[in-house]
Parts: C-alpha cells; sequence; structure tokens
C-alpha cells in the first residue's frame, strides 16, 4: 500500500490550523458578500444621484413640478411632469389592454393546443420577439406604422367618433394609438411566456378532475387553468406594464411630442416621460438636464411601485400553492 | 492504519430542536458497526457527527466529544475539512461529479486539494478502483462519464473516490437503498474486504444486512414522541440479534413495531 | 341503451370558437414578428455592403449618400464588451453568495429583493443614473465607458437571477460528496458547482449580452454622439448601433433611412446570432438529449 497521502500536512494527522487548501475560502466568501452589498450600494445610488441631480433644477423651476403642463426648462424654466406622466400611464395601459388577451391566448395556444413538440419551438419563437431590440420596433413603427395607421384612424375617427377616446378634428399616424400598438407589441412576448409557465404549472390533478367529467377543452380551461394561473398572469401584466411604462426609443421615434392633456388617441399628440428624456436630452441646459433628471426619478419610483407589486402578487401567490422555486 | 473512535456525551441539533442525545460509544478498529433503528431516529444525523458532516447544513451545531485516536475532531483548532480527509463517507444515492469522467471522480479527491504527479495519481486512482472490485468492468474506459455506469457500479465508484484519499474511516449511510439486489450483494462483499484496511460504520434500514456484514451493532430508537434519538442497545451483532438485552430491541428486530 | 351520448352543439361551439381565437391570438402575435424582420432585411440590404460596414459618417453630410457604421459596430462590441466584464463577475458572484453562502439571511433576502426591483428599472433610468453619477457628479467625460456602466446596470439583474437558478439546480449531493472528500467549501464552488452548472450560466449570460446589445436609450445619455471612429472606450463620445439607428431615423432623408435599416439589420444580425450561440450551448447538454 502507498504511503498515506496526508504525512505530508506534517506529523499530526488533523490540521491544526489554515491549510495551504482553505487559505482561500476567506477572500472568497468575503468576495461574494461584497458582490451581493455592491449591488444594494447600486440601488442605493441609483435614488441618491437622482435626488441629488434634480434638486437644483427643481429649485430653480419657476412652475409647479406637478401641475404645470409645459416643459421649457432651458428657455423659460418651467415645467411640470403632469402631461408627461399622464402620456406615460395612458400609453402603457392602452398597450396592456391591447396585449394581455392576446398574450393569454398565446400562452394558452402553447400550452395547451400546440402539439408537445411544437410547443418548445413556438415558446422560442415569441422569445425572439422579445429579442429584437427596440430601436428596431421604433424603426419599423415610425416607418411602416405611422402611414399605415392613417387609415384605420380615420375610420375609427368617422364612424366611432363619437366615444371621446376615438374623436378629434384631426387624425393622424403619429398618435397615442399607434405608439400604444408598438409598445403592446413590445410586451407581449413577456406576458406570454410568464403566463404560460403559469398554465404550465396547473396541478394534473385538477385538469384531469374536469376532464374525467366530461369537460370540453375549453371548460377544462375555464374551470382549471384560468383560475389557477390568475395572479400570475395579473403580475406578469403589471410586470409588462412598467416595461411599457419605461420604453423609451420606440415611443421617441414615434410620439409627436406635444404638452397637454387628451383623451383622444387618434389625434397626432402624446409624449411620455422616456420619450421626453430621449428627445430632449440634446439640446438640454444644465437646468435642462436636471429636470430631466427629475422626470426619470418619477418615472423610476413609479415603475418601481408596478413592479414591488407584481412581485408581492408572485411571492403571495408561491405561499399559498405551495410551490417553493 | 484503522484507528479507534470514542464518543461520549454527543448531541446534535438542528437549530433549536434537538435530534439526538447523550450518544457515547466506543468504536474498534478494522470493525464494521451497523446502526439501525426506525426512520427519523437520528442514525443518519448521528454518522454525519463523526465527520462533521452535519455542520454543514445551516443552524445545525453539535455538543460533545468524539475522539479518533485520542484526538478531539471537534476541538476548536481542528478544522472540518481535515477532519473529512481522515473519515470517508458513501452516501444513499450514488453521487458521482457529472462533469467528470471515472478517472477524474476517483482523483477528485487528491486533485481538488492539491498537486500530486500523474504518476502518482495513476497509481491510487487504480489501486482505489481495484479496493472498489470496480477496476476490471470500467480500466477500458477510465475516460467516459462516471454518470454512464450502472447504479450499482457508480456506488461502487463513489467508494472508490471515498478510499482514494486514503482515509482512516469508512462511513455509509445506507449505501444499498437504492440497489437491486445482486448490487447490494457485491456491495456487501466489497465492505468484508475493505474491513481489513479501514473502520467502517454503516447506517442500514435492512436489518438483514446489519446481520451478514457487521461486528457489532446499535440499535437507535427516539427516546418518546418529539424526544431525541438515542442508542437504546450496543453490543456485538450476534447478541442484539439473537439475545437482546432491551426489550425494544427486541420488538423492533422481531418486526413489532417501526 | 347506453350509447355514448354526443357533446350538446352549444358546448361543441363554445368549445370551437375558444379554440380559433387562441390560433388567432398566435397568428396575430406572429405577425409583427415576420413584418419587422421582413421589412429589415428587405429594406437593410440595400446599404448592407462592405462601404457600409468599415466606413464611419465622418466629412457625410446630411443629404449625402454613403457613409458606414463601422464606429457604431465598434462601439457597441467595445462597450458591451465592459458591461460584460463589470457585470458577469459580479452577477455571477452575487447568486454565489446568494445559493451558497447567504441561505436564509436577512442579507439574502435583502439582495435577492432588490435585484427583482433592479430588474425592472426601465433602461433610461440607468442612463440617467450614470449621467448624474459618473458625468454631472463625478465630473467626467462621455465616453464608451459611461455607456457601459449604464449598461452593466440592466446587465447584472439579469445575470444574478439566471445564474441562480442554475446554481439551485446542482444537486446537493454533489456538494456533500465533495465536502466529505475533505473539499473546502470555496473549492466546492470553483471545482465541483461551477463546471456542473456551467452551460445554464453561459445560456444566461449570452440572453443578457444579447439584452444589453440592443439597448439605446443608457447610450444616448452616457457615450453621446459621433461620426468619426473612436476607439478608445475611455476617452471621448462613442457611437453604438442602436444609437446610430437612432440617429439616422431621426434624420429625414431617404439615404439616412436607408443607413437606419442597415444598421438595424446588422443590429439583429448580432442580437440574433448571440440568442441562437445561448440557445445552442443550453440544447447541447440539455436533459432533453438524455445525459
Amino acid at each position: 500500500m502507498a504511503t498515506p497521502v496526508r504525512t505530508r500536512d506534517g506529523g499530526s494527522a488533523l490540521s491544526r490550523s489554515a491549510s495551504r487548501r482553505s487559505r482561500g475560502e476567506v477572500p472568497f466568501r468575503y468576495a461574494s458578500t461584497g458582490a451581493g452589498i455592491l449591488l444594494l450600494a447600486i440601488m442605493a445610488a441609483i435614488a441618491v444621484f437622482l435626488v441629488v441631480e434634480a434638486i437644483p433644477a427643481l429649485q430653480a423651476n419657476e412652475g409647479n413640478f406637478f401641475t404645470t403642463l409645459t416643459w421649457e426648462p432651458n428657455s423659460s424654466q418651467s415645467f411640470g411632469i403632469a402631461a408627461l406622466a399622464f402620456g406615460t400611464l395612458i400609453s402603457a395601459t392602452l398597450a396592456l389592454i391591447m396585449a394581455v388577451p392576446v398574450a393569454v391566448g398565446v400562452a394558452l395556444f402553447i400550452s395547451h393546443y400546440a402539439p408537445r413538440r411544437m410547443a418548445g419551438i413556438l415558446g422560442y419563437v415569441i422569445d425572439l420577439l422579445a429579442a429584437v431590440p427596440s430601436v428596431v420596433y421604433g424603426l419599423w413603427g415610425v416607418i411602416f406604422l405611422v402611414p399605415f395607421m392613417q387609415g384605420p384612424s380615420e375610420f375609427l375617427n368617422e364612424y366611432l367618433g363619437f366615444i371621446p377616446l376615438f374623436g378629434g378634428d384631426v387624425v393622424a399616424g403619429r398618435s397615442m394609438l399607434t405608439a400604444s400598438i408598438v409598445l403592446a407589441v413590445m410586451i407581449l412576448p413577456i406576458i406570454a411566456a410568464i403566463s404560460r409557465e403559469v398554465f404550465l404549472q396547473v396541478p394534473r390533478m385538477h385538469e384531469e378532475a374536469a376532464l374525467a367529467l366530461g369537460a370540453t377543452r375549453w371548460e377544462v380551461i375555464k374551470t382549471a387553468v384560468l383560475p389557477f394561473g390568475r395572479p400570475g398572469v395579473i403580475s406578469a401584466s403589471m410586470l409588462g406594464l412598467g416595461r411599457a411604462m419605461g420604453e423609451t426609443i420606440a415611443v421617441a421615434l414615434i410620439f409627436p411630442a406635444t404638452f397637454g392633456i387628451s383623451l383622444e388617441i387618434l389625434t397626432p399628440q402624446g409624449n411620455s416621460i422616456a420619450a421626453n428624456i430621449a428627445n430632449g436630452f440634446g439640446e438640454a441646459t444644465p437646468v435642462g438636464r436636471g429636470a430631466l433628471i427629475a422626470s426619470g426619478l418619477v418615472l423610476f419610483v413609479i415603475t418601481l411601485l408596478v413592479n414591488m407589486g407584481a412581485r408581492m402578487i408572485i411571492a403571495r401567490r408561491k405561499e399559498y400553492s405551495g410551490a417553493a422555486a | 492504519m484503522s484507528q479507534q473512535i470514542q464518543v461520549s456525551g454527543l448531541d446534535a441539533y438542528y437549530g433549536k430542536h434537538k435530534a439526538i442525545e447523550d450518544i457515547s460509544m466506543t468504536i474498534e478498529p478494522q470493525s464494521i458497526t451497523a446502526f439501525i433503528g426506525p426512520s427519523g431516529c437520528g442514525k443518519s444525523t448521528f454518522l454525519r457527527t463523526l465527520n462533521r458532516m452535519h455542520e454543514v447544513i445551516p443552524g445545525a451545531r453539535v455538543e460533545g466529544k468524539v475522539m479518533l485516536d485520542g484526538e478531539d475532531l471537534y476541538a476548536a483548532d481542528v478544522e472540518p475539512v481535515s477532519v473529512r480527509r481522515m473519515i470517508g463517507m458513501v452516501f444513499q444515492r450514488p453521487n458521482p461529479f457529472p462533469t467528470m469522467s471515472i478517472y477524474e471522480n476517483v482523483a477528485a479527491g487528491l486533485r481538488l486539494n492539491g498537486r500530486h504527479p500523474k504518476s502518482t495519481v495513476d497509481g491510487i486512482v487504480e489501486e482505489s478502483l481495484k479496493g472498489a472490485n470496480l477496476w476490471n468492468e470500467v480500466k477500458d474506459r477510465l475516460n467516459r462519464p462516471g454518470a454512464g455506469l450502472s447504479g450499482g457500479q457508480q456506488q461502487r465508484l463513489c467508494i472508490a473516490r471515498a478510499i482514494a484519499v486514503k482515509p482512516e474511516v469508512l462511513l455509509m449511510d445506507e449505501p444499498c437503498s437504492a440497489l437491486d439486489p445482486i448490487s447490494t450483494l457485491a456491495i456487501e462483499d466489497l465492505m468484508a474486504e475493505l474491513k481489513s484496511r479501514f473502520t467502517i460504520i454503516i447506517v442500514t434500514h435492512n436489518m438483514q444486512q446489519a446481520a451478514r456484514v457487521s461486528d457489532r451493532t446499535a440499535f437507535f430508537n427516539l427516546a418518546g414522541q418529539g424526544q431525541p434519538g438515542r442508542v437504546i442497545e450496543m453490543d456485538d451483532t450476534s447478541r442484539i440479534f439473537t439475545n437482546p438485552a432491551q426489550q425494544a430491541t427486541e420488538d423492533y428486530i422481531t418486526g413489532r413495531f417501526g | 341503451m347506453t350509447a355514448i351520448q354526443r357533446i350538446s352543439a352549444g358546448r361543441r361551439f363554445k368549445d370551437r370558437f375558444v379554440q380559433s381565437l387562441v390560433y388567432l391570438s398566435f397568428a396575430i402575435a406572429v405577425v409583427p414578428l415576420v413584418a419587422v424582420l421582413w421589412m429589415v432585411i428587405k429594406n437593410g440590404l440595400a446599404r448592407f455592403d462592405m462601404e457600409f460596414l468599415t466606413h464611419s459618417m465622418r466629412n457625410i453630410g446630411a443629404k449625402d449618400a454613403g457613409g458606414g457604421a463601422y464606429h457604431a459596430i465598434l462601439g457597441t462590441l467595445e462597450q458591451v464588451l465592459l458591461a460584460s466584464l463589470i457585470s458577469i463577475p459580479i452577477g455571477l458572484l452575487t447568486a454565489i453568495y446568494l445559493v451558497e453562502y447567504g441561505e436564509g439571511t436577512r442579507l439574502s433576502r435583502a439582495i435577492s429583493f432588490f435585484v427583482d426591483v433592479m430588474t425592472g428599472i426601465p433602461s433610461v433610468v440607468s442612463g440617467l443614473f450614470i449621467l448624474a453619477f459618473w458625468i454631472l457628479a463625478l465630473g467626467l467625460p462621455f465616453s464608451g465607458l459611461a455607456g457601459a456602466l449604464a449598461l452593466s446596470i440592466l446587465m447584472m439583474p439579469t445575470v444574478v437571477r439566471s445564474a441562480e437558478e442554475m446554481l439551485r439546480l446542482v444537486p446537493n449531493d454533489l456538494r456533500e460528496a465533495s465536502y466529505a472528500l475533505g473539499v473546502p467549501k470555496w473549492r466546492t464552488i470553483t471545482r465541483i458547482v461551477l463546471p456542473t452548472s456551467f452551460t445554464g450560466i453561459v445560456t444566461g449570460v449570452m440572453l443578457a449580452i444579447a439584452r444589453v446589445a440592443g439597448e439605446t436609450a443608457p447610450l444616448l445619455l452616457t457615450v453621446f454622439f459621433t461620426d468619426s471612429i473612436n476607439s478608445d472606450p475611455f476617452n471621448g463620445p462613442q457611437m453604438g448601433l442602436p444609437l446610430y439607428v437612432f440617429d439616422q431615423a431621426a434624420r429625414p432623408t431617404d439615404t439616412a433611412i436607408d443607413r437606419a435599416w442597415a444598421g438595424a439589420l446588422t443590429l439583429i444580425l448580432i442580437v440574433m446570432l448571440l440568442n441562437l450561440v445561448a440557445r445552442l450551448i443550453g440544447w447541447w447538454r440539455s436533459p432533453a438529449r438524455g445525459r
């Protein structure tokens, strides 16, 4: 038999102090803990520096940051977030209304209708949709969709104009509606992906119980799949809402960048916090930059609240279904 | 080469829950000791305190003394890592490293702990695989993944991996519970051969297995509902299975409970 | 008299109706994808030539044809590389902390929560933060590095989440087997746990890279614009490919729009290539293929 390896370490069989092999333990542990703490520090720094750089501009503001309907920090030093926040919320909400039904349909298609072999490939196609950079959607939106939407917008305005949403005197392709459609296309994949995952987690037992009662496929979905998946779909939608509100470049290319509050989504008006930052940054004075940072802070807070709400719904669902990660 | 283990007054906890209480025993070198008893009575927990694997679980801790040939494994300045090199372990389910070949699996303990010349490692790998009765089956495919072997072969690979670092003691936590009867027999034969080189301790649910392979047997049981596990009786295997001193032991062995 | 009853017409109609709605919604979802890809390829090929790939926009007048995106491609590659160098180690180490060291501690719960929150940060906000911190507060210049910092804020949470998921998939048995051989924890992590989850982590990282490679808004606020080649990411304004597309798309001439499409095609090719490689790596060792 060969000599025992451990005698190389010295006389005693048990090492009495940190040996050569264990020396890396402490640095490695510190490095990984440090990385985690660094992430927390970055989050804190984001909040702190946005506030610090926004304060001077807010102090120089001649208007009221929450109610003023113009954005002229460069010239008259008067700016307000109201119109931008309104545009952000309306465009994101419209996008959500359009995207959620389609996304749920897509998720059901992949999880319950498509042949099993195809499901993986179809899921990949939806992921590809998410991988297209937003500037490409913006380019497509401004070159193709804006002219394309002129016709349907006029149609809606003429026949459904009695509904305030579709009213207005001038109709254009560059409108809140067109921007919302692009946003809807962009958030659809994330909502579909999360919903699909939730639908696939429906306990087989529930579905089989419904099937054993002689239910059709739709009845199985209605009685077993949708009730189980509802919290998941809701939180997925909220994550999509957060995405839509933060989306910048695509809508920056499409929005006509006006300042005003109007519910007429077919008329040539509309703007959002993010689009305004992208469009206004180039010629901003120091006060202008500060004002943009202040608006970014508002966007940060809104999306933070929406995302935290979504996470809380997911977390609560995990608890009662007992499905640990 | 193998050494005597002396345990005195050992308690083990998971957080606030006390899993085993006041265990004292002496385990002789070059023998096989079996731990039997109903599920959840702390056999495996106790086994894991012997090579300081218990404390790997968050919140778990141990009180008491475990002496290996006169040295306390739980002394403040002893590194758990060095304890585990002297006291090897084989688990319930075969767990070869999936990214490694058969050769690399056996060499893992050496290579992960320092540099060794290739000729030394080659020699130890061959010797360990021979020791685990696996050499003839795998010598032509040492570079194939270890996960490609059958369950019984994987378990013998894990034994080879454990003895390659040349421990004094080999702990086996239900090593055959995931195996078919033929593979089980192969492992039992192997244990009989390894006994001349190592002190072996085996946890088993299979009383026939304990009777077949072990020299000494310890019967574990809960002190009561919600109470920690204790050693009820420890004696020569032949005596435990024919004429136990405690009624509880006899009830368990004759299948009246557990 | 126990003939199998047929489902009533009403129920059958409803079932069919919902089925067609579901098929329709999938079709609706695929239309924009096909439309976008088709338009990008059709319009992009017009200017997708050697001149485009090897020239910058220097000395190209507002109405001139020609010019290219070399400066932007170079900038994007450098910015994404730098962002990866920053965020992969931090993200991976954080995931290791969450899975291997911090299990159940208050710190790890806080980190986990804020990683989720960070995933939702709008890309323009990460750009604003670097603007506020790096350029306004520290007084450093616009540069590729500033852009890379903004991109890494977006990349880090994605890397943490995907790496964390992969590390959790490594069976505890393997860690225990390694500890039982007397291998210290950190070597168990670096030599057993990481290699076992390697392909999964690489897939996640590639997807994260693909995602940030297409980001425009953070670059807009941090690398600024330039029409010239600047190969030094640490000094002076750079260009990025997404930024280039945005810039050209906002110009009113047809030649600029053509360049925008060619840039979009280049960008999509890069992003899709990264995606494809990531999926292939993931598929290469997936359980479906047999272990």
